[in-house]
């Protein structure tokens, strides 16, 4: 069997990824691509890496068998990867100790990053500060309105908060921004990427870094249940959490791989941010060749989702690939099904999951609904939800 | 020869160098933009760079994002530009008009399709801030096939070797972006510039354009000096911001005198 060996070594998922970048950044890439390859297979470095994520974020993540929601489903065993308990709240912290690590090593004293709900904000704010480095964020102004707790944390954290009023005002103008003040300060920067978005190497990077998601709940599995899944669900903006628990899955036979978008208020009512369900074009968007929400003229459309991590037009072209090749499946969650499914977490288990992440459980749900009872579907728990209890709040009209 | 080769050709005859004023299409409204083209033409520009507006604009400052942002009220999108193309041919056939913009508005209808509407609109050159040499290989046979110069950016940041591949690629001319940073940024160096200009004209006989950073007589007249090419970016449409319908034409004319006075000066 051919194992599965992507993207190519010019960041190639085949006709998806690429480096899609203004000439004037082109020698910044290179040069993170070249270190990239230097370090991430350079035993110090994996150690360090390795002893912060066990020591400082506090993993591995335990897996937990939802045994309440399994028995209230009345289908396959609901199994959640507990990235929630993971330091920041997320699984974000995994991506960003990675490179800030590498940027230590690049010798640059100075992180940026953009964000939109505000949690890749605060996972860079928190290494940063714990190793020392100058960090400032980008933020779409509507989002900075919306998220004020996140954006007090990342100051509390020492880091510059710039709210970015250019476009939609949400996170493909942040991270508009922030390529735009890496290229102006690219000789003491490093541009910390949350997702599984951007040019060549940050798909693969970001995913290589969240793969211990994935190599973790292998591991936990057979000791658990003795086995591996039948399913892994996991939500999908960008699609780091997804990636890093798919990844190390990806040449295990028979275990399906799903990804759950946003669908908004429904994909039909065009007010969703599900690129792939909703057969969107391929075009070029933040680096990358990928699926985008765009409009007729190739103009990129705004996007809706109740959570704001999953607020994203495009997706990492790792999925668009796993998509076309059908390896992973994708499907999408609307707003109501994403919020049923959290309040029921919270009542079935004694968890708050974050909106994006309800997503994951809706569909989990759903599908260990239609399966036998010695089945298993594992979901991935990408972050708590305390960071959305106003949103929570605000739709059942009651003001904290 | 294209009608940018032809261009150069002339000036190159009579000791000039080459004045591109830049502007965004459908800025301030799309009713202005011809006109806005011919005052340019009658005024100095030997050529004109014409930004197509994109959602996303990257590679832009600030002044440059909002007048995007301006024609997209309008939703002036490529199809719009092609038309407005086609609209000042009607009564220039010898001003070339040069494209910039980004990739997805292309993605979006094929590499094909748009070089086909793009020779039909008679467009001459074609910049595509983020399609580099190694992306758009069968872009450029498309636009070359058609006789539309494909034309690149170089960057201070871009080594020797990647200059050779870039040049290999480029016709009409290439684009040295003589600043770090997006458009509109900070003051350019031009001791700096005419230094990377000299080890770029090692490499390629195609003339070199210079644009970042030139935003008055002083530096217009100074980058002249050692280009085949100025572009003026940031600053014309800063004076497009700052005007009224009433007086847009007479500030964007007085403003291409300056500058031309400046270029030809040098």
């Amino acid at each position: 069997m051919q194992l599965y060996d992507m993207p190519d070594a010019r960041g190639h998922f085949g006709q998806f990824g690429g480096t899609f970048v203004a000439e004037t950044l082109v020698e910044a890439l290179e040069e993170l691509r070249v270190m990239y390859e230097k370090y991430r297979h350079d035993p110090e470095f994996l150690a360090e890496y390795a002893y912060d994520l066990k020591h400082f974020v506090g993993r591995p993540s335990p897996i937990y068998h939802a045994k309440r929601l399994s028995d209230q489903i009345g289908g396959a065993q609901i199994y959640l990867k507990r990235e929630d308990l993971n330091h920041t709240g997320a699984h974000k912290i995994n991506n960003t100790i990675g490179q800030a690590l590498l940027a230590k090593r690049m010798g640059k004293p100075r992180v940026i990053a953009e964000t939109g709900a505000g949690q890749h904000g605060v996972a860079t704010a928190t290494i940063a500060a714990r190793l020392g480095l100058e960090c400032v964020v980008y933020m779409g102004s509507e989002d900075v309105k919306r998220q004020a707790p996140n954006v007090f944390r990342m100051k509390l954290l020492g880091a510059t908060v710039v709210p970015v009023e250019s476009g939609s005002k949400t996170l493909k103008d942040a991270l508009n921004e922030a390529m735009r003040d890496w290229v102006t300060n690219v000789h003491n920067t490093f541009y910390i990427i949350g997702t599984v978005a951007g040019p060549h190497p940050y798909p693969m990077m970001v995913r290589d870094f969240q793969a211990v998601i994935g190599v973790e709940a292998k591991e936990q599995m057979l000791e658990m249940a003795g086995r591996q899944p039948d399913a892994v669900v996991a939500c999908v903006g960008g699609g780091s959490n997804a990636m890093g628990i798919f990844y190390p899955y990806i040449d295990v036979p028979n275990v399906r791989l799903i990804g759950v978008e946003a669908a908004g208020h429904g994909i039909e009512t065009g007010m969703h941010a599900a690129p792939l369900t909703a057969n969107s074009p391929v075009g070029v968007l933040h680096g990358n060749r990928t699926y985008l929400m765009q409009d007729a003229d190739g103009q990129i459309i705004e996007t809706h989702s109740i959570s704001a991590g999953l607020d994203y037009p495009g997706v990492g072209p790792e999925h668009a690939w796993l998509k076309d090749i059908k390896r992973a499946e994708y499907v999408a969650i609307t707003d109501d099904e994403a919020m049923a499914a959290f309040h029921n977490l919270c009542r079935t288990e004694g968890i708050i999951p974050a909106l994006e992440s309800s997503h994951a459980l809706a569909y989990g749900q759903k599908l260990a609904k239609t399966m036998d009872k010695d089945q298993i579907v594992l979901v991935n728990l990408s972050g708590r939800g305390d960071k959305d209890i106003n949103t929570v709040a605000k739709l059942a009209n009651i003001t904290l | 020869m294209s009608r940018i080769q032809t261009t150069f050709a002339t000036l190159k005859q009579q000791g000039k160098t080459a004045l591109i004023p830049y502007i965004t299409a459908g800025d301030p409204h799309p009713k202005h933009t011809v006109n806005l083209m011919h005052t340019l033409v009658k005024n100095g520009a030997d050529m004109i760079e014409l930004g197509v507006p994109f959602s996303d604009p990257m590679a832009d400052g600030p002044v440059i994002q909002r007048a995007s942002e301006r024609a997209l009220v309008h939703k002036v999108g490529l199809t719009a530009v092609l038309d407005m193309v086609k609209e000042f041919r009607q009564t220039n056939q010898t001003t070339p008009i040069i494209l910039m913009g980004y990739a997805n508005p292309i993605e979006a209808i094929g590499a094909t399709v748009f070089a086909d509407r793009a020779k039909a609109a008679d467009v001459d050159g074609v910049i595509t801030v983020d399609y580099p040499p190694e992306e758009c290989g069968d872009f450029v046979k498309e636009l070359r096939a058609r006789n539309i110069d494909p034309v690149f950016l170089l960057s201070p940041t871009t080594e020797p070797k990647r200059v050779e591949l870039i040049v290999n690629q480029a016709s009409g001319f290439v684009y040295y972006v003589s600043l770090k940073g997006v458009t509109g940024a900070a003051n350019l160096d031009i001791v700096e510039v005419s230094a990377r200009v000299a080890s770029i004209r090692e490499q390629t006989k195609l003339p070199v354009g210079v644009g970042f950073g030139i935003r008055d007589a002083a530096t217009a007249k100074a980058t002249a000096a050692i280009a085949d090419a100025v572009v003026v970016g940031s600053r014309m449409v800063q004076e497009i911001e700052a005007s009224n319908d009433d007086n847009l034409l007479g500030n964007v004319a007085a403003l291409m005198q300056e500058l031309k006075a400046a270029v030809d000066a040098a």
